[in-house]
């Protein structure tokens, strides 16, 4: 059982352009709950002057035009419909579960694992075995198994464009942490499946990273070229509220895939679904099952 | 038709007033980091606000046009030479078919930007022809410019006549600036003195400053002692992933203060301090390496009147130039 946390907003000026609010110093996920449902009810709301709502794990920020709404009249307007929404289990979010296949202990983030392992904590091994360690896993499969078990929630999209930061959708004591590397890496593979923290992620796109490193997806998640058929209607696909799947593929599925990719037919296996915070805090792994159902029945 | 890159430059890209409404999927806003400067470029050339001109930091591009234009540079003291001959910065003038633009060594400032009438006429992405090179999106095919490229220019409206920005609307680029801040966010995570310290400070600008963040050195900062909140890490200066609004300035560890600009990546796990006001971030923009630097505080009268008082040098820009 997970309990639904109360706690005041804080909210602080950023510049003469943006208002920063964070809702819990802590990650779980009544407080994104809250931020997802306050940031839909603000894009509802069509306030003259706003540029971009992010909403992000246990805080989100308004950027605005100054000139177009004063930022006193904007930071009292995002008050009172943060009083409306209040612990937002009255809100249930429409929103896509959705499967990503990934190859665990893939050759291409071992390899890089290996150019970085001076940045590691345990440079004598994988950063899957370190985790399975930490976590008391007997065996790397074990932790796949824990990973690939329950669903994600897409607590925040960024860092970069279209990166999922992702929250396991477990009671806290099942929770995967693990830190992050102890200085951050110049590059990550693309696709790579990530963990830093309590937070899960698919890297959009190739560059630096401190995350550790588990495996990879075959299935593109950025598309600037937008040629990809999930991509017709926008180049980033994971929005937040998307709630996750991994799939453990094998090296002959991930390559079936990738060509499926490279021909531009690969289409995420996903479906619709309505998520209340209420249900799933009532009966976290029944609920889940009822997410799976929805995809397998896709 | 357009013009030829011959030579790339540092860090050339297309840019303009930038792609918003798109950081909550962490696609930032883009655009010239000297926005005053991109402006009076394409007032000089005849241009509207929206066209798209070329950001050319610390070392500028050779160019061949392949076609008649009006051209003018503004920002950086970057001095354009075309045919090996000397130009003036802040005013406009012609360039025929043929003829190679290049230009001479960094005076001041950072950042040149070159408009050309009709504007360099990328594909659009997502509202605007700005290069987000980390998401390969916009721009010349989604990077800075390299030797080869082809830039198409849009059609111009008419051949503007000369035409130069008066001396006390240009531009100028000191040895030492004063930026100035809000404060908040997470400032309250600073001991006192070491909130104190870094408005005290003379920073100077570190070799990392791109159009992410701008890297300054010059004291290490104490955070309180707290227990770590669940998912933010066990650094006192770890957040839980939050958005960072642009100009916001962060303190990884303690050291080396990091001021996001408008290819900042939107979020992240460290602590904010404060945003510098958006009146000021132009001269971010055109701080180059070494230069030292002294964040003040304002509070938000005090950056509304700054950002009042930017809006009427551009009106007075316009009513000069445009």
């Amino acid at each position: 059982m997970v309990s639904v946390r109360g706690r005041a907003a804080r909210h602080s000026f950023g510049g003469d352009d943006h208002i920063y609010v964070e809702l819990d110093e802590e990650m779980n996920l009544s407080a994104n709950f809250k931020v997802m449902a306050i940031t839909s009810t603000i894009g509802d709301r069509g306030i003259d002057g706003v540029i971009d709502i992010c909403p992000a794990n246990a805080s989100y920020q308004v950027r605005f035009d100054p000139d177009a709404i004063e930022p006193r009249q904007l930071l009292a307007e995002l008050e009172s419909i943060e009083a409306e929404v209040g612990d937002g289990t009255g809100f249930d979010l429409q929103t896509t579960v959705v499967e990503v296949p990934v190859l665990y202990n893939d050759p291409w983030t071992r390899e890089t694992l290996m150019r970085f392992r001076s940045h590691h904590q345990n440079p004598d091994g994988t950063d899957l075995e370190y985790a399975a360690r930490i976590n008391g896993f007997d065996s790397v499969e074990g932790f796949v198994a824990a990973h690939s078990g329950s669903p994600w929630f897409t607590s925040m999209v960024g860092f970069v464009a279209g990166l999922p930061f992702l929250f396991q959708m477990v009671p806290r004591e099942r929770q995967l942490e693990v830190p992050k590397y102890l200085t951050p890496r110049t590059d990550t593979p693309r696709q790579t499946i990530g963990h830093g923290g309590c937070f899960g992620c698919v890297y959009s796109v190739r560059g630096a990273g401190g995350y550790q490193m588990f495996g990879i997806t075959p299935a593109p998640i950025y598309d600037p070229t937008q040629t990809h058929p999930d991509f017709e209607d926008f180049l980033v696909f994971f929005k937040p509220g998307y709630i996750a799947k991994f799939e453990p593929i094998d090296r002959d599925g991930y390559d079936e895939l990738t060509a499926q990719v490279e021909a531009r037919e690969f289409r995420f296996k996903q479906a619709p679904v309505e998520f209340s915070l209420g249900g799933f805090l009532a009966d976290p792994d029944g609920y889940n099952r009822g997410l799976m159902e929805a995809l397998d029945g896709s | 038709m357009g013009v030829s890159v011959l030579k790339p430059g540092l860090a050339t890209t297309v840019q303009d007033t930038g792609r918003p409404g798109y950081y909550n999927v962490g696609i930032p806003p883009s655009g010239s980091l000297d926005q005053y400067s991109s402006l009076a470029a394409n007032m000089l050339v005849g241009n509207g606000d929206d066209a798209a001109v070329l950001e050319c930091t610390y070392m500028g591009p050779e160019l061949r046009f392949d076609q008649p234009a009006t051209v003018a540079v503004a920002g950086a003291d970057l001095p354009p030479l075309l045919n090996g001959e000397p130009r003036p910065t802040w005013e406009s003038f012609a360039v025929g078919a043929g003829d190679v633009l290049s230009f001479g060594f960094l005076r001041s400032g950072a950042r040149a930007y070159l408009a050309v009438s009709g504007g360099f006429d990328v594909p659009v992405a997502l509202g605007s022809r700005s290069t987000y090179a980390l998401g390969a999106l916009g721009g010349h095919r989604g990077r800075a410019l390299a030797a080869g490229d082809e830039l198409p220019i849009g059609p111009a409206g008419g051949a503007a006549p000369r035409r130069a920005v008066p001396e006390a609307l240009r531009r100028n680029h000191p040895k030492h600036r004063e930026i100035r801040v809000m404060m908040g966010l997470y400032d309250h995570r600073l001991t006192d003195s070491a909130r104190r310290a870094f408005l005290e400070t003379e920073w100077r600008l570190t070799a990392v400053a791109d159009r992410t963040g701008f890297r300054y050195r010059g004291a290490e900062l104490e955070f309180r002692d707290r227990d770590a909140p669940f998912g933010a890490g066990s650094d006192p200066s770890n957040i839980v992933d939050a958005p960072y609004p642009i100009g916001s300035i962060q303190i990884p560890g303690g050291v080396e203060p990091i001021v996001l600009h408008r290819d900042a990546v939107s979020g992240g796990g460290y602590v904010m301090v404060g945003t510098v006001i958006s009146a000021d971030m132009d001269d971010v923009g055109q701080s180059a390496p070494n230069i030292t630097t002294r964040f003040t505080e304002v509070d938000l009268d005090g950056a509304l009147r700054a950002r009042h008082e930017r809006a009427a040098r551009l009106d007075a820009l316009r009513e000069a130039v445009g």
